[in-house]
């Protein structure tokens, strides 16, 4: 599999990274070698193992359910950019 | 042509923990804003989540209480997408490995019964809200409910009218509330219902094209969006038109739905498992533990109401509508021995009573020991219907205990046959003509005579017994 610079563009839009043409094009050849190292994996035969999700085989440790947390409010918007009656404010949206 | 409608649901139900799944921020509703969002909820750089018990037993909860697979391993994965509300630019839900999969829910429609199937249901997280009112041309941002947990339930596309995802979408409220695991609050956003829906032609195999109603928090609200869709996609093809995929919003007031966006800028949510969390593993003795915590479920407690008390399926139906009013039935069966006629005060002067002062049965001012009493009462002739109707309004009232009340008001049933003897020997000489009309052959003459007795009694003189002695007399 390789990937076309369409494609580059469209993961990096997704992103929202702005690219221009030749650091996609740069990009392209990167990724298209990650891509043949995959490649290289996949000739191995995996029948059989199930896939994981994660590199170590333990398990998720919980947490009871209190709630422990204290209004910091004041502390985390005094390094927003814009607030006002307590929400941050952020450039319009519209969905 | 006739036309088939298909819907498949996917309700997120809030969970009742008092922490975030991922953080310890409190989930209490109505806080001031951002002041419930944690370093954790705000994506500060270098937090970890950590995920809550509480969230996980819910869950498990659910996937036991319909029968499904509980999935001892599963997995939390990103889903990454761009909306303020979302301050880590990706929601933390699970997609390949989710914790349920599979299981059934028994629903009522009208008369008939339908098991539907559910697809899956996983844990996730919530987003913030945004707020657009107008910010000097910016929009407001509130993190209280980032982080809230979630449940989403998906089931299959099993649906073939509005009524029927209705009936899915209630039996589904009450299961979730009934296992307390969701208070069901639709107001406030802990029960929000997406319709996915189709049409096609009787007869076809293939689905066809479907468009999701998002974010409908009331039953009325899903049964007319799904009338107004499934008209809408039926005119749409019928003149030649094609269905498109899409996403579409509900308007209540025009009572129509609009376009919220087409698939060709459906998101690409480039899902994958997330490095923060390990996978979550359900071991058996865990699984037990939550088991022996469920209550009866709904379904076992319809069967044994029939069972146990004599009411139809449809009555207990009705009276397992929610936990609180099971409850209130069962103890008011208890008290009284009387199964049936304890469904039907329940459902008949209880119910309406309440309706009309606008109460939910955990507020009844007639309690469910009361109620027993009254009706034990009427089993033991001590009451007439009619008496025990204001029994019933002495106790609304709080006038106190039952007896005390019949005795006060002097609503006792007449139990003395000397003293009715003497009713009805008075209203046969007063009322001559019709005794003479009855023994000459005239039935319906019997009828007036009974009035009469029982309204000279005020009420009080058991009709049974009315009927019997002055049948005696008559004919005597």
């Amino acid at each position: 599999m390789s990937l076309t610079t369409d494609d580059v563009k469209r993961i990096a839009r997704l992103a929202r990274i702005e690219t221009s043409d030749a650091e996609a094009q740069a990009t392209q050849t990167q990724l298209n070698s990650i891509f043949d190292l995959i490649a290289t994996m996949q000739a191995v035969d995996t029948s059989g193992v199930s896939p994981m999700a994660h590199a170590q085989e333990v398990y998720q440790r919980l947490r009871p359910d209190v709630a422990t947390e204290t209004d910091r409010r004041a502390a985390f918007q005094a390094i927003a950019p814009a607030v006002e009656n307590g929400l941050y404010l952020v450039p319009k949206v519209i969905d | 042509m006739k036309w088939e409608t298909v819907i498949g649901l996917e309700v997120h139900t809030q969970l009742a923990t008092r922490s975030k799944i991922f953080s310890g921020s409190s989930t209490a509703f109505g806080a001031a804003p951002n002041t419930q969002a944690s370093a954790v909820d705000i994506a500060l750089p270098g937090v970890l989540p950590v995920l809550n018990k509480s969230a996980v037993e819910c869950a498990i909860k659910f996937g036991l209480a319909i029968g499904a697979t509980l999935n001892r391993i599963n997995v939390f994965d990103r889903k990454n997408y761009f909306y303020p509300d979302l301050p880590k630019g990706y929601q933390i839900s699970q997609l390949a490995k989710p914790i349920v999969e599979g299981g059934a829910l028994t629903i009522q429609v009208g008369d008939s019964e339908r098991t539907i199937n559910l697809t899956r249901a996983h844990m996730e997280e919530d987003a913030g809200k945004s707020l657009h009112e107008d910010f000097h041309g910016m929009s407001g941002i509130d993190l209280n409910r980032a982080g809230t947990p979630l449940l989403e339930i998906v089931s299959e596309p099993e649906m073939r009218s509005s009524a029927e995802a209705v009936a899915y979408a209630r039996a589904l409220h009450t299961l979730v509330t009934w296992i307390g695991i969701c208070d069901g609050n639709m107001q406030e956003g802990s029960f929000r219902v997406d319709a996915n829906v189709s049409v096609r032609p009787v007869g076809q195999a293939e689905f066809g094209t479907r468009r999701e109603i998002k974010n409908l928090n009331s039953f009325k609200f899903l049964q007319q969006a799904i009338d107004y869709e499934v008209r809408w996609q039926i005119e749409t093809l019928e003149d030649g038109g094609r269905i498109e995929q899409a996403t579409v919003l509900f308007d209540p007031d025009s009572g129509e739905t609009r376009m919220m966006r087409s698939k060709e800028d459906a998101h690409d949510y480039r899902y994958f498992p997330d490095p923060d969390l390990l996978p979550v593993k359900l071991d058996e003795d865990w699984i037990e533990q939550v088991r022996a915590t469920l209550p009866e479920l709904p379904a076992a407690m319809q069967a044994r109401f029939q069972s146990e008390y004599g009411v139809s399926p449809y009555d207990a139906a009705v009276l397992t509508g929610s936990r609180a009013l099971a409850d209130y039935f069962e103890a008011a069966a208890k008290a009284c021995g009387q199964g049936k006629l304890a469904a039907n005060w329940v459902m008949g002067e209880l119910s309406a009573a309440l309706n009309k002062a606008d109460l939910g049965i955990e507020q009844s001012p007639v309690s469910a020991a009361h109620l027993g009493a009254l009706i034990a009462r009427i089993h033991d002739g001590t009451l007439s219907g009619k008496l025990a109707k204001q029994v019933f309004e002495g106790l609304w009232e709080g006038a106190g205990e039952v007896d005390a009340i019949i005795e006060a008001r002097g609503l006792k049933q007449m139990s003395d046959s000397g003293e009715l003897e003497k009713i009805i020997d008075e209203v046969m000489a007063a009322n001559a003509k019709s005794v003479e009309e009855f023994r000459s052959g005239k039935e319906k003459a019997f009828n007036a005579l009974v009035g009469q007795v029982m309204k000279a009694s005020k009420g009080k003189a058991n009709p049974a017994q009315v009927n019997e002695s002055l049948r005696k007399k008559l004919t005597g």
